[in-house]
């Protein structure tokens, strides 16, 4: 078997791409992925953990923050659209007014 | 104590004090948008109301029923220790109150002619009303607490009258110097407040009375009352420009002449020599600080006097003879003739008033010049002035059978009952008295004109440029309202001094001083039962004040170019006299450079600048730096506040392993 603590270094490897993608990257699509990386890093310590421990709840917690990203990935890109359509760019450093 | 009161009328005596002070209120709030009319009358009747009341007062005083004691209201009650703001009336202050609202009514009467043309007229006759209420209110106390109030109170109305003028710098300054040096004294007079609420637990005139006469005399000249004794020396010092705190007398001459004449010569500086007579029952157990009293009241009589002989500002001359008069109330205080110190104070307050009255008069008619080297021959333009000033000169400088001469005699004759060498002194300055007031007549109205405006006005319209109010063309006379006062004062100067015929005077004051049987006073009186002395005494002063006329008539009106060549004989004693012995110069030297220099350096650049600033600004600066370091982390930049998110994040998780892993 595979020890914990690869499991939760790739997971904290993720993470911190995630991070730094969010951090450096200008492009909304980018950032956004970035967040799901960094999503997806911590579930897989989540579900590294729930192996573990043979504790469920960890696997249960991973399926909420899944539905979660789900439902967040519908309403930004919705949001990513609608900001295409009024600004015509996807540079976060161009958008940095509320109102136009 | 006697309960008040049968006599309904002497129930007006608290309301005395506050008719001046409505008028100053009306006045003051009101005065800015009301006719110059209205404002005269609303001085005038509050101030005269005022000494009808002190009329009605005086009518129905009856000395077997003094001291009356009207309790106004409840001040300061602390512990054991009350102070009440009562009012009192005995003799003294009947005397006080009768010279103060007399006097002051008929100064407030010439201010309406004199001060007419300016523009703060209600200004003016405001604060006049204010001061006419403080001085009553010291008069009128039966506390020193209370008395205290009107003390503080009258300087500050001479501090306001002083610099009436405050765009002119010497006004101000001369108005600051009064209210600074009289502070020194203040604090005199405060510290024996202190000892006496420590000592006798009260500042009522009864109860502190009451408790120094069970005490005995202090002969040693070490104790509380000696201590409390010079401590009033030292306010009554500064309140009546006694030396050493005389300098800021001759500087108020600055303000209207009118406030000259009510406040740097008839009342407020006379508060001292009331005060003290007031304290006489303190004294009498303090003979060292009654001593102290004679002394310098009889140094500064002389010291003044002589200054006066080289003066050439008319009003300077009579602010140094104010002073020398007053070392003349305090030397009489001194040698325990209280009652003759006081009877000077009101003849005084008439000639002296009378004496600056006219010289405002003078001033008001060759249109504000005070410099006597150019007036001259003015008798001819106002001879009203003439008359009424001359009466006056007679009166101060001694000559029977004027007020003067019978107040001053009665000092001079108490004086030797004490010590030739007090007598001899106030001989002398009687003689340098009636010289400089004789100078000051025959400089003033003897001779010819010596104006410019005359020279000017010769040979074309001499009434051209007269018309306008104070354009001044030839010396005139002043209006009915101003030389009514003059006349009204001028015949007190001729009666005035009969009251004390046959020691009347002495005698209604009497019950006041019982106290006060000094060793001293004793003394005198047993003199006094030696009847060859008194007419010699008598006859000498009267020569002495004749050789002073005599002397300024030759020296000012027969040969007027001698004065000039002795001046310049006498070199530099000359012009240490003309200088005033350079007093305000060492005074400069000694007092105000190195407080002024101690403040700017030490308090100024060192202790303001250097800690108390330098902490506010430092303290500011390094909130700033910190600030400007910080602030970069505001960027606006979203995603530098995410980073700063996932560092904090970090420097949390490293920490919590950290902490973990041990």
């Amino acid at each position: 078997m595979i020890p914990l603590f690869y499991y939760l270094l790739l997971s904290g490897i993720l993470f911190v791409c995630g991070v730094l993608g969010f951090l450096i990257k200008r492009n909304i699509i980018t950032i956004f992925m970035s967040i799901e990386l960094m999503l997806n890093g911590v579930n897989l310590s989540f579900v590294a953990f729930a192996a573990q421990w043979h504790a469920l709840s960890g696997q249960v917690f991973v399926f909420f923050v899944m539905v979660v990203a789900a439902a967040e990935a519908a309403v930004g890109l919705a949001i990513i659209i609608a900001v295409y359509r009024t600004r015509e760019t996807l540079n976060v450093d161009r958008v940095n007014l509320l109102k136009l | 104590m006697t309960s008040p009161i049968s006599n309904p009328l002497l129930w007006t005596v608290p309301i005395v004090p506050l008719l001046p002070l409505a008028g100053a209120a009306i006045n003051g709030f009101f005065g800015r948008q009301s006719s110059k009319k209205a404002i005269s009358t609303v001085a005038l009747v509050f101030c005269g109301l005022a000494f009808f009341a002190a009329l009605l007062i005086a009518a129905s005083f009856s000395s077997a029923a003094a001291p009356y004691s009207f309790p106004v209201a409840h001040w300061i009650r602390s512990g054991a220790f009350s102070a009440d703001f009562d009012f009192y009336l005995d003799q003294l202050s009947l005397v006080m109150l009768l010279v103060v609202t007399g006097v002051g009514f008929l100064i407030h009467i010439y201010s309406v002619g004199y001060m007419w043309d300016d523009d703060g007229y209600y200004r003016f006759m405001s604060y006049m009303n204010l001061f006419m209420f403080f001085m009553l209110t010291l008069v009128l106390a039966k506390n020193y607490l209370v008395m205290f109030i009107g003390w503080e109170g009258v300087g500050l109305a001479s501090y306001l009258l002083i610099g009436y003028w405050f765009t002119k710098d010497s006004a101000a300054a001369a108005g600051k110097k009064a209210f600074i040096v009289n502070r020194i004294g203040d604090f005199g007079f405060l510290i024996a407040l202190f000892l006496m609420i420590k000592h006798f637990g009260s500042l009522d005139f009864t109860h502190v009375f009451t408790a120094v006469r069970t005490l005995p005399t202090e002969t040693g000249g070490a104790g509380p009352l000696t201590a409390i004794g010079l401590l009033l020396m030292v306010g009554a010092a500064g309140k009546s420009a006694q030396i050493p705190l005389y300098v800021w007398l001759p500087d108020a001459m600055e303000g209207p002449t009118p406030v000259s004449a009510l406040i740097h010569a008839a009342t407020m500086v006379t508060a001292g020599v009331y005060m003290v007579a007031r304290s006489s029952a303190i004294f009498d157990r303090a003979p060292m600080a009654l001593m102290v009293v004679a002394i310098i009241g009889t140094l500064t009589a002389l010291f003044a006097a002589t200054i006066g002989i080289a003066q050439t500002d008319i009003k300077k001359v009579l602010a140094y003879s104010t002073i020398s008069q007053l070392g003349y109330m305090f030397m009489a205080c001194g040698v325990g003739a209280f009652s003759a110190g006081i009877f000077h104070l009101m003849t005084h307050a008439f000639f002296k008033g009378l004496l600056f009255l006219a010289a405002g008069s003078v001033i008001h008619g060759i249109g504000g010049e005070q410099d006597m080297r150019k007036m001259g021959g003015l008798r001819v333009y106002m001879p009203w002035t003439f008359a009424t000033m001359g009466i006056a000169t007679l009166a101060i400088a001694g000559i029977p059978p004027f007020a003067g001469f019978w107040s001053k005699d009665e000092i001079l004759w108490k004086a030797f009952g004490a010590s030739w060498v007090y007598w001899l002194i106030g001989v002398i300055t009687a003689f340098i008295t009636s010289f400089y007031m004789f100078r000051l007549m025959y400089m003033t109205f003897g001779g010819d004109y010596r104006g410019a405006a005359v020279q000017e006005a010769h040979g074309h319209d001499a009434h051209g440029r007269d018309e306008h109010g104070h354009g001044h063309g030839e010396p005139h006379e002043s209006p009915g309202v101003m030389l009514g006062p003059l006349v009204i004062l001028a015949v007190l100067s001729v009666v005035g001094g009969f009251v004390g015929y046959g020691n009347r005077f002495e005698h209604f004051l009497a019950p006041v001083f019982r106290v006060a049987s000094t060793q001293v006073a004793q003394e005198a009186s047993r003199e006094a039962g030696d009847s060859t002395l008194e007419p010699l005494l008598m006859a000498i002063s009267i020569s002495v004040a004749g050789l002073g006329w005599l002397l300024a008539h030759l020296l000012y009106s027969r040969r007027p170019q001698l004065p000039a060549r002795i001046a310049a004989s006498l070199g530099g004693l000359y012009r240490a006299v003309a200088n005033k012995y350079y007093i305000d110069e060492l005074y400069a030297v000694l007092f105000v450079k190195p407080v002024v220099n101690g403040s700017t350096t030490i308090l100024w650049h060192d202790i303001d600048q250097g800690v108390i600033d330098a902490a506010v600004n430092d303290s500011a600066d390094a909130a700033r730096h910190v600030s400007d370091n910080v602030r970069h982390m505001q960027s606006g930049n979203l995603r530098s506040y995410a980073g700063w998110v996932a560092a904090g994040a970090a420097v949390v998780i490293a920490y919590m392993v950290w902490m973990g892993v041990r």
